[in-house]
């Protein structure tokens, strides 16, 4: 398995990468939360899911937020990515592409099809948009299933088409609602190993909620902890360590012991 | 190669397993004892084998009468089809219409099809025009029924995902939910292919001078038992034929809907 990830990320150095569409056109923002409320109307009531919800994300920078289940990090996103309104507070975001929890690939398109989705929602023919998406493909570690469909990939394959196809959306900012959590342990980490040799070639904003604390402080630049429900910003931990990291390296348990402190989880 | 073979394995399942045979014949052996020990008259119920002899004796008759029901039957459920998708698409899109028609969908069902059959033959005439009508009626709803459900059972999230790629309405529509609607299309129009022929029936009875429903209508006050039997055993054969036929359309061009789904579960 690590050799597996070691090879394509070695080809993934070696392919020169060029992005779709690398940023928003003029001053771009990143993505900018004040103070946002976000109530749903239960069965019993209203249930405040965000309150008070502050998070920001320079362009370019990868963000992640960790919280306990049900402190409102789908919603986050979801107001990230203009599916949702707050009810009070705003939302300043560049254009965002979702990435949810599970992949979600088509099982009636292959895996180049399934990574040109977004491509083809924009009104792209499929013969330009499988030629575009192709050569992605390769530098995923995918040659030679490309025409295979989500049947027949493996957990983490799956997780790479899923990724590309959000990639290929051409989004400024990305919105990765726990990417891996329905990976089995080893493909997680040799996912997260991945994403973070990507995400090194091809900086994105990138908004990465997770509850995986040790993956929120390998890939983030800064870990935002956020309370249980109602969801708000408790914590903020900058992440100035080099690249790329490894979840053994004394920093990088220093720093899962605090965002775990943050979380009210005793050592 | 090796997917054909499987296609024809399945195939084979469906048409003859040596399970479905021996029932058959045990059930078919206990019958003919039961007219042969003199329970009850064979012009009543005939023996199987007289049904054989029927089948033999009269082989153009059924044929001639066959082929007119057949093509009443494919028609009609390819009509049915054709209507019921879009009926399912108009439902899905607009909730108005939906809160509007299903009600009245299901309304229509419980109208007998006994009394429909004879006004439609009255208004359109002896033709094939008012069969193809009775049969399409019998057989939409379940197909509107399976269409509509496998529409409604698109992942919500699978939808925002459109969203956040710019994806207008008619793309997610082409993309996203029209492949996912046409296993249940398929599943409809299997359930729709045991309904067709009593729609068939019904229909050449309320008038017609062709079709097995016809033959069956003439043989029985002629006491020609075995005759009427041989008509309704052809009817149940044609509608395991038709069966295996979609379900083998659907394995080749709907592959995807037999793979395990591929989806890392959550």
């Amino acid at each position: 398995m690590p050799a597996k990830g070691a090879n394509i990320q070695a080809r993934m150095r070696a392919v020169e990468t060029s992005a779709p569409e690398a940023r928003a056109p003029g001053g771009s923002s990143g993505v900018r939360l004040r103070a946002v409320d976000r109530t749903y109307l239960g069965r019993r009531g209203p249930v405040a899911v965000l309150a008070g919800m502050s998070l920001h994300a320079a362009p370019g920078e990868i963000v992640a937020v960790v919280g306990p289940s049900g402190c409102g990090k789908s919603t986050l996103l979801e107001l990230i990515c203009r599916l949702q309104e707050p009810d009070a507070g705003t939302v300043e975001a560049d254009p965002a592409a979702l990435m949810p929890q599970r992949d979600l690939l088509l099982p009636w398109f292959d895996a180049t099809d399934n990574a040109a989705l977004a491509l083809r929602a924009r009104g792209m023919g499929r013969e330009e948009a499988r030629a575009a998406a192709g050569p992605w493909l390769d530098r995923f570690g995918l040659a030679g299933f490309e025409r295979s469909r989500p049947g027949e990939l493996s957990g983490g394959m799956r997780q790479r088409v899923a990724f590309l196809r959000t990639l290929l959306a051409g989004k400024p900012v990305l919105a990765l609602d726990e990417p891996f959590a329905a990976l089995d342990a080893l493909t997680r980490l040799e996912m997260q190993g991945w994403l973070g040799s990507l995400l090194a070639r091809e900086p994105r904003t990138v908004v990465l909620v997770t509850h995986d604390v040790e993956e929120a402080v390998v890939l983030g630049d800064r870990v935002v902890v956020m309370s249980g429900r109602p969801g708000r910003a408790v914590a903020e931990l900058e992440v100035a360590l080099r690249r790329p990291r490894h979840r053994t390296d004394p920093e990088v348990i220093a720093l899962r012991e605090r965002a775990l402190e943050a979380l009210g989880i005793p050592r | 190669m090796r997917a054909e073979v499987r296609l024809w394995r399945a195939a084979g399942r469906l048409i003859v397993s040596w399970r479905t045979i021996v029932i058959l014949i045990a059930l078919v052996g206990a019958w003919e004892l039961y007219v042969d020990l003199g329970a009850v008259d064979a012009l009543i119920l005939p023996p199987p084998h007289q049904v054989a002899q029927a089948l033999y004796d009269d082989r153009s008759l059924l044929w001639s009468g066959f082929l007119v029901t057949a093509e009443e039957i494919v028609f009609g459920i390819l009509l049915a089809a054709a209507a019921s998708l879009a009926l399912a698409v108009s439902l899905h899109l607009s909730r108005t219409l939906r809160r509007a028609v299903y009600p009245l969908l299901v309304a229509s069902q419980a109208v007998p099809i006994v009394i429909v059959a004879p006004l439609l033959v009255l208004w359109l005439g002896f033709g094939f025009l008012p069969k193809l009508i009775v049969i399409a009626i019998v057989c939409f709803f379940p197909i509107v029924v399976t269409t509509l459900d496998a529409l409604a059972a698109v992942d919500p999230d699978l939808l925002k995902l459109m969203r956040t790629f710019d994806a207008s309405r008619p793309r997610t529509f082409r993309h996203v939910e029209l492949p996912a609607a046409l296993p249940g299309l398929f599943t409809g129009m299997k359930i729709a292919v045991v309904f067709a022929p009593i729609g068939a029936v019904f229909a050449e009875q309320a008038g017609s001078n062709s079709g097995l429903g016809y033959v069956f209508q003439q043989a029985i006050p002629q006491l020609l038992t075995a005759r009427a039997y041989a008509a309704v055993f052809i009817l149940a054969v044609f509608a395991i034929a038709l069966f295996t036929l979609l379900t083998l359309a659907e394995r080749l061009l709907l592959p995807w809907a037999y793979e395990p789904r591929g989806e890392n579960p959550q």
